[in-house]
C-alpha cells in the first residue's frame, strides 16, 4: 500500500477512533489497572500490583453461580427473543406483499420501544403480580383458586421483561437479512417441487444467518451486562454477574469490583468472537 | 486515588475581613428583625448582602428521605440564595462524595459514611462554634445519652462518628471537641411493617418476619449493610443466636446469619427483597406481603392508599429487639471557602432553626433539635408526633393533605420510647467486603 493510501485508510478511521479511545479503551484501561491494585477499605486505591482480586474472582463459586445464573437468563432471552423475532421478520418479508405496509409493520414493531425500557418492565408488575390483571382474571374464569406465584418475583418474569425489551433487536437485523434475499430464489425453488418448508429450511434460514448473529450479539451483550433488570423482576431473588460487582461499589471494594467487570468484558469478547466465527460479518455489512 | 492536595487551603486572606463583616451584619439583622428571627427563620438581609449572596449555589447531595426538594426551595427563599437539591441512592452518594468531591457542596451522610468520607479526607470539621443551636441539640448526638439512658453503640452511632479532634484530622475522636464531622439532620427508627388485617395479631419482635406461618408473604431489606443487621435482629430474637456486636460482626457470625437466610430463601420465606422505598410500598399495598422490615413514612404511605398497615412497636425486652437507628447529617465538603463556606454555615444553621424539623417530622421522622421544630407544629401534630398522644385535630402529612384522623395513635409511642429502644445503627461492618461477597451468595440461591 502508497504512503497516499495509507494516510487516507486513517483519515477513514480516525472518527471512530476519535470516539473508541476516549470512551472505550481509555475507561477500560483505567479498570485494568484498577483489577491489579489493592483497595484500603475506605475507598482507596494502594497503587499495587497484586493478583488477589482475579485470585478471588477466579477460585470463589459465588463467581460460578453468578455466571451461571446469568447464563441461564441469556440463553434463555436470546431463544425466545430469537424465535419471536425470526417469525416476526419471516412475516413482514413474505407474506405482506406491498412493501410499503410491510415497511408501515415494520415502523409499527417499533412503537413501544419509544417508551423507557424501565417503564416498559415496571408495567409488568401490575399484571403479573398476586392481585395482578392475570392472576384475578385466571381465579375469575376458575382457572386456578390461588393466585400463580411464579408469574411475578421469579426467573420467569425476568425472562418476560428481557424478551419484551430485546426481541426488537432480533427483529430489526433479521428483517434486514430477510428483505435482501432475492425472491425469485423462492419462486425458482417453489416451482423446482420444494415445499414450503424446504424452503426455510434450504433458503431462508441460511440466508438469515447473517442477521440472526448479529441480533445474538446484541441481545447476548445486553442481557449479560445488565443487573436492573434480575434485580427488580426476581424481585431480589435472584442475582447477577453486573449486580454482584455493583454491590462491590456501593461498599467501595472498587479492585475487586474492576476485576469482575475485567473477567466479564473477557467472557463477552469470546461470546461474540465465538458468533462472529459463524458468520461473515464483513461481507453482511459492505454488501 | 483521589487524594486531596489542599489540606491547608482554607478561604484566601483577602475574603477574610468580608467574612467577618459579613458575620456582624448577620448579627445586625437578627437583632433589627428580632420578631421575624423570632420563628426561628432568618429574613430580611440588608440589601449589600443579598447582592453578594444571589449569586452562590449551594449543591446538597444525598438520599432522597433526607435531601428533600421541598426544604431546598424553602431554604432559598429564606436565605436569598440558591440551594439544589440532588437525590442518589445510597450507594451512589458515597461513591459520588469520594471520587467527585468538587461537584457537591454539602454532602448529606449517615454515620458511617461521615467516618468513610473523613477517612478520605473530603469533608472539612464543621466548627461547633458556628453552630447557633448547638447547645440546643439533643444529647443522643452530642453527648451519646438520652435522660440518662445511654444511646447503644453497636454499628456506627452518630455519636460515635460527629468528633474530629483538629477541622483537618481524618480520624474520629472519642469525646466531645469543638469540630464536627457531621451536623446530623434527620433521624429514625426503623423496625416492621406487617399488615394487621391479615396477620392477626399485634406484632412486637422480630423473629415473627422470619415464622413459617409468613412462608411465601414476607419480604427483608435488600441492601446489604443494613438488611443484613435485620436479619441479626430476627434471628437473635428466634433466639438461634447471640451477637457480640450486630453491627461489626465476625466472619462465623456473618457465615451463620447469611447461611441462615439462604435456608429461608430456599424454604421460599420470601416472596421478594426490596431496595427502595417505593418497592416496599408496592409490596405492602398489592397484596404480595403481609409483613416486612420497612421505614416509618412507607407504612404511612401504605395508610393513604387506604389499606391498613402497623408499625411495629420492637421495644427491647430481655436484651433482645429494638429498633435499627439511622442519623443523616450534613458535611461540609472540603473545597468550600470564603462567601461559600459561609453561605453553607448560614445553611445548616437555618436547617435546624425549626422549618426543617416541622416539615420531616410530618412525615414521621425525627429533628436533633425538636425545640425549634415545635414552634412550627400544631399543638396537635407535636403531640402525635412527639409524645405519642392521641391526635386532637386531623393531622396533615407535610404537603397539608390529611393522612390521620383526630384520635390516631402514633404507633411505637412517644418520641423518647422510640429512641430509647434504638439497639442498633446503620454501619459499615469492618467486614464490609465479606459481608457483601456472602449477600450475593444469599441472593443467587
Amino acid at each position: 500500500m502508497t504512503r497516499r493510501g495509507n494516510l487516507a485508510g486513517w483519515l477513514y478511521v480516525s472518527p471512530l477512533v476519535l470516539v473508541l479511545v476516549p470512551f472505550f479503551v481509555l475507561p477500560i484501561l483505567v479498570v485494568l489497572a484498577a483489577s491489579f491494585m489493592e483497595t484500603d477499605g475506605f475507598g482507596g486505591i494502594i497503587p499495587t500490583v497484586t493478583l488477589a482480586n482475579y485470585a478471588g474472582v477466579l477460585t470463589s463459586k459465588l463467581t460460578l453461580d453468578l455466571y451461571l445464573a446469568t447464563i441461564k437468563f441469556t440463553i434463555l432471552t436470546w431463544a425466545f427473543s430469537g424465535i419471536i423475532g425470526f417469525w416476526v421478520a419471516y412475516f413482514l418479508v413474505f407474506h405482506i406483499r406491498n412493501p410499503l405496509i410491510a415497511i408501515g409493520l415494520f415502523l409499527v414493531c417499533t412503537v413501544p420501544f419509544w417508551t423507557s425500557n424501565i417503564i416498559r418492565m415496571i408495567s409488568w408488575i401490575p399484571l403479573l403480580g398476586k392481585e395482578g390483571l392475570v392472576n384475578s382474571t385466571l381465579i375469575g374464569a376458575g382457572v386456578v383458586d390461588q393466585p400463580l406465584e411464579f408469574l411475578l418475583f421469579s426467573d420467569f418474569a425476568v425472562v418476560v421483561a428481557y424478551v419484551h425489551q430485546l426481541t426488537i433487536f432480533m427483529i430489526v437485523p433479521i428483517f434486514n437479512a430477510l428483505a435482501r434475499i432475492d425472491k425469485r430464489i423462492v419462486e425458482a425453488a417453489l416451482d423446482a417441487g420444494a415445499s414450503r418448508f424446504d424452503v426455510l429450511r434450504l433458503i431462508v434460514l441460511p440466508m438469515a444467518k447473517n442477521g440472526i448473529a448479529l441480533g445474538s450479539i446484541f441481545v447476548v451483550s445486553i442481557v449479560m451486562g445488565d443487573f436492573f433488570v434480575v434485580k427488580v423482576m426476581s424481585g431480589g431473588g435472584s442475582a447477577s454477574v453486573v449486580g454482584a460487582f455493583y454491590e462491590d461499589i456501593s461498599v467501595l471494594q472498587y479492585p475487586p469490583a474492576a476485576a469482575s467487570a475485567i473477567v466479564l468484558t473477557l467472557v463477552l469478547t469470546l461470546v461474540v468472537a465465538l458468533i462472529l466465527r459463524s458468520v461473515d460479518i464483513r461481507r453482511e455489512i459492505t454488501r | 486515588m483521589t487524594k486531596n492536595k489542599s489540606d491547608r487551603g482554607g478561604a484566601p486572606k483577602t475574603s477574610a475581613p468580608t467574612d467577618i463583616s459579613r458575620r456582624r451584619l448577620l448579627k445586625g439583622a437578627a437583632g433589627a428583625a428580632g420578631a421575624v428571627a423570632g420563628a426561628g427563620l432568618i429574613k430580611g438581609f440588608p440589601t449589600i448582602w443579598a447582592q453578594e449572596i444571589k449569586d452562590i449555589e449551594l449543591r446538597h447531595v444525598g438520599v432522597s428521605y433526607s435531601v428533600v426538594k421541598a426544604i431546598g426551595d424553602q431554604a432559598s427563599k429564606d436565605l436569598g440564595f440558591k440551594v439544589s437539591m440532588q437525590n442518589l441512592d445510597t450507594s451512589a452518594a458515597i461513591n459520588r462524595f469520594i471520587t467527585q468531591p468538587n461537584t457537591v457542596d454539602i454532602a448529606d451522610v449517615e454515620g458511617w459514611q461521615a467516618k468513610l468520607a473523613t477517612k478520605r479526607g473530603v469533608l472539612q470539621g464543621i466548627e461547633v462554634k458556628k453552630i447557633k443551636e448547638f447547645d440546643n441539640i439533643l444529647p443522643i448526638f452530642t453527648k451519646g445519652e438520652i435522660n440518662g439512658h445511654k444511646i447503644p453503640r453497636q454499628g456506627i452511632s452518630p455519636y460515635e462518628a460527629m468528633y474530629i479532634a483538629k477541622p483537618d484530622a481524618t480520624d474520629l475522636h472519642e469525646g466531645v471537641t469543638g469540630w464536627m464531622t457531621f451536623l446530623p439532620q434527620v433521624y429514625n427508627a426503623d423496625s416492621i411493617g406487617y399488615r394487621p388485617d391479615l396477620v392477626g395479631h399485634a406484632v412486637t419482635e422480630w423473629k415473627e418476619l422470619i415464622d413459617p406461618k409468613f412462608k411465601g408473604k414476607a419480604a427483608i431489606l435488600d441492601v446489604p449493610a443494613i438488611g443484613i443487621m435485620d436479619a441479626a435482629l430476627c434471628f437473635e430474637s428466634a433466639g438461634l443466636i447471640k451477637y457480640g456486636n450486630k453491627g461489626n460482626m465476625t466472619k462465623s457470625e456473618i457465615d451463620f446469619t447469611i447461611n441462615k437466610l439462604i435456608e429461608l430463601k430456599k424454604q421460599g420465606h420470601f416472596r421478594a427483597t426490596w431496595t427502595t422505598f417505593d418497592q416496599s410500598v408496592q409490596l405492602m399495598a398489592a397484596g404480595e406481603v403481609e409483613i416486612q422490615s420497612m421505614w416509618s413514612p412507607a407504612v404511612a404511605a401504605v395508610r393513604v392508599k387506604g389499606l391498613p398497615c402497623v408499625y411495629a412497636p420492637v421495644n427491647i425486652k430481655n436484651g433482645k429487639e429494638g429498633y435499627r437507628g439511622w442519623c443523616n447529617g450534613m458535611g461540609l465538603m472540603k473545597h468550600l471557602s470564603g462567601k461559600k463556606l459561609g453561605a453553607a454555615y448560614d445553611y445548616i444553621n437555618w436547617y435546624l432553626s425549626g422549618w426543617q424539623g416541622a416539615f420531616v417530622a410530618r412525615y414521621g421522622y425525627y429533628s436533633p433539635v425538636p425545640s425549634t421544630a415545635k414552634k412550627l407544629l400544631t399543638q396537635a401534630e407535636w403531640e402525635y408526633w412527639y409524645e405519642g398522644k392521641p391526635a386532637s385535630a386531623d393531622i396533615p402529612d407535610p404537603y397539608g393533605v390529611p393522612m390521620e384522623k383526630a384520635g390516631a395513635v402514633r404507633d411505637g409511642g412517644s418520641f423518647i420510647e422510640r429512641v430509647t429502644n434504638i439497639s442498633c445503627w446503620n454501619t459499615l461492618m469492618d467486614e464490609a467486603a465479606y459481608m457483601n461477597k456472602r449477600w450475593n451468595d444469599f441472593k443467587v440461591a
